[in-house]
């Protein structure tokens, strides 16, 4: 229950937020660095952990409602309060985080603890001061977005307006606006009218960051949508459609699986898409639908094992997929505890690993390396070798800085780039 | 479709990729959370790839035994100035496709063709013997709960001649309409060919009886077990209101054909 399901950092990076299997949500809060202090500074440290979705059943289909959150998504601050939405495979909620460090003291009416004082000994008014009291962090549910989806959400994402924000299952996408849970409109529904026509499923979905009227839904079949809500009220017909065509000659019985994608992505300018599907992340331009701009291979040595991957669930794996801060380089997961960093511009790859025994605080990261031909190095660790069951799913980048984080099943591991801590190059 | 079953690891017949698919739907239903309909979705894509490389390689089967029982027909004609008549056509309309004859020298080419062996005249013999020989093409599946025995040969469902290659009395029925028998009954009816040119004669007697509608290619034809995923997605998600009733006898009713048959194979 404690398999870490989702991360994602807040707008300034400072606030980390996880989800679980369980339900759960936890906040990590970076340290702000003191003056005069040097070393621990920029650590996460927990800073709130909270109960977001209980299982629930639904009695009229006699189903059970997983409680795991599949995705959690930080609303751009407004004020002191932070506000993060949470989901599960069926609803959305929608999470106050306040802080609370001074309280009221020297009320009229109450006494210190609380109770009511006999009117007659009161012969004075006073207005009551704030003093400072130890910090506490509540989390109060705000919103509660229910009954919007038939299947499994998959995706949310909040819209640069600020106001709306959207939310994707297999087979539709609704917008929301953040105030209103009773209502919702659908922007795409791919629902055929039989569903024994059916052939493909969204898989994940995002607005652009900036042009608040396009958004992105990728499908099973390895397809990208672009749409405009300018267009029509119902977004089925897309603006574009990014699609690269199947190579024959890798054809497979599990061609339809590989090239489903599990994530998309904007980048940061916009100008970008990133996709997931299971053995490459691909980059894609906005302003070219034939095919993808850049290909990465994130382990190609898995494409003959995709029969024992199909046996033993591995190639249902959905991996993220994240941009940093200057979308210069990109990162996906992989199995065995690695992870993948591709550099855009020199097309080089490097693999890390997330792993306990190197991860002493300040130790440096290893790159590693998958044996598949040629002269093996020390280290090297063989195709056969490989742990399924230790698998990089979910991961996110700190929006301004050097500062990743892994979540490698129930443990979640941050790092930093001491080197180059903003957003260079590596 | 081309397959690369070279690089591939484990066993990736088609038969196995289909068991496998089929048991991971089955398990799905139990899965907390409900039944995701990516994962079936995609799940039913390798059934349908595995299904769809098993019937192009029964076709390949059968053309090439097509192509050599053509050339040994017309060899054995020429040799023996054959005395028999051809059957009567079966009733239907004859669907299959025309094969081009191949008048020039039979044996050798039709082996060189790759086409099978020619074996003395019974190696046809009863798929239930000899499942697995490479001169059978037959296979027979049992279903538990009509007992029906359903021979297919060659991809094409074969009335009961299984037991033809018994030389002195062979009992296949060459009646039009039945396409299957029960267990228990003998029905087979005496062929009318006579034993002496009994080779010539039983090739000739496949090619007609293929020549039925029994042998149509269409695939729905071809097994009414095979065709159960004819039609894409079907059924396993109708409505996910329905999901408790619609789709688990559904699925159960396709898994169950699917194991009885499997465990026939």
């Amino acid at each position: 229950a404690d398999v870490i399901s989702t991360v994602e950092f807040n707008q300034t990076g400072d606030l980390l937020a996880t989800g679980d299997k369980g339900g759960r949500v936890v906040i990590f809060q970076r340290e702000t660095e003191e003056a005069g202090e040097v070393g621990d500074s920029g650590e996460y440290n927990v800073y709130s952990t909270f109960q977001s979705h209980e299982p629930d059943f639904d009695y009229l289909k006699s189903l059970e409602i997983e409680e795991k959150i599949n995705k959690i998504r930080w609303l751009p601050q407004q004020n002191a309060a932070h506000f993060l939405l949470s989901t599960n495979d069926k609803t959305v909620k929608l999470w106050k985080v306040s802080e609370r460090d001074k309280r009221p003291e020297g009320y009229n009416l109450k006494d210190e603890e609380g109770r009511i004082k006999d009117v007659s000994t009161i012969t004075s008014l006073r207005v009551p001061v704030l003093k400072p009291t130890d910090l506490m962090v509540e989390v109060r549910p705000r919103r509660v977005f229910a009954n919007g989806h038939t299947y499994h959400i998959n995706s949310i994402s909040v819209n640069s307006d600020g106001e709306t924000y959207l939310s994707a299952d297999d087979l539709r996408i609704n917008m929301w606006h953040l105030d209103i849970t009773d209502r919702s409109f659908n922007i795409v529904d791919i629902k055929p009218a039989n569903m024994e026509d059916l052939t493909e499923v969204i898989t994940a979905a995002e607005f652009h960051p900036h042009h608040c009227h396009l958004f992105v839904y990728s499908s099973s079949k390895g397809t990208l949508r672009l749409c405009d809500m300018r267009a029509s009220a119902l977004c089925d017909r897309h603006t574009k459609l990014f699609e690269e065509p199947e190579d024959p000659g890798s054809r497979s019985f599990f061609s339809e699986i590989i090239s489903s994608v599990s994530d998309v992505k904007f980048s940061h300018s916009g100008r970008y898409l990133l996709t997931r599907d299971y053995l490459t992340a691909k980059v894609w331009d906005l302003n070219m639908d034939k095919g993808p701009v850049e290909t990465y291979q994130v382990h190609e040595y898995l494409r003959s094992k995709l029969c024992s991957l199909y046996e033993n669930d591995c190639i249902f794996d959905k991996f993220e997929c994240v941009w940093n801060s200057s979308d210069s380089v990109i990162m996906t997961g992989a199995y065995n505890s690695f992870f993948r960093m591709f550099d855009r511009e020199t097309g080089r790859g490097v693999t890390l690993e997330a792993w306990r025994e190197n991860s002493k605080p300040r130790a440096v990261l290893r790159t590693r390396r998958v044996y598949t031909g040629g002269k093996r190095r020390r280290g090297d660790v063989g195709v056969d070798s490989l742990d399924f069951t230790k698998k990089i799913l979910h991961m996110a980048w700190h929006p301004e800085e050097n500062i990743i984080a892994i979540a490698a099943t129930n443990n979640l591991y941050i790092f930093q780039d001491r080197v180059n801590p903003d957003a260079q190059t590596q | 479709m081309e397959v690369d079953r070279g690089a591939m690891e484990c066993a990736v017949d088609a038969q196995s990729l289909i068991s496998m698919s089929l048991m991971k739907i089955h398990s799905s239903r139990t899965q907390r959370g409900g039944i995701k309909l990516h994962k079936n979705l995609l799940v039913s894509y390798v059934l349908r790839n595995a299904r769809q490389l098993y019937i192009k390689e029964k076709y390949a089967e059968i053309y090439r035994m097509q192509q050599y029982e053509e050339v040994m027909a017309v060899c054995s004609g020429i040799q023996e100035l054959d005395p028999l008549e051809p059957l009567e056509p079966q009733g239907a309309e004859d669907a299959e496709p025309e094969q081009p004859v191949r008048a020039a020298g039979c044996g050798e080419e039709s082996r060189a063709a790759g086409g099978r062996e020619p074996e003395p005249p019974y190696y046809r013999s009863c798929c239930m013997e000899d499942q697995f020989s490479q001169n059978c093409n037959k296979t027979t599946v049992l279903d538990l709960d009509t007992h029906v025995v359903t021979t297919v040969e060659n991809g094409f469902l074969h009335q009961d001649c299984c037991c033809a290659a018994a030389a002195a009395a062979p009992q296949c029925a060459p009646g039009a309409a039945a396409r299957k028998r029960k267990v228990d009954s003998a029905g087979c009816s005496p062929d009318a060919e006579e034993p002496s040119d009994y080779t010539a004669g039983r090739k000739r007697l496949k090619r007609e009886e293929c020549s039925g509608a029994d042998c149509s290619p269409d695939a729905s034809n071809i097994s009414n077990l095979i065709s159960i995923f004819g039609s894409g997605f079907s059924g396993l998600l109708s409505r996910q209101a329905d999901l408790e009733q619609v789709c688990s006898k559904q699925a159960l009713a396709s898994l169950g054909a699917w194991t009885r048959a499997i465990v026939a194979f």
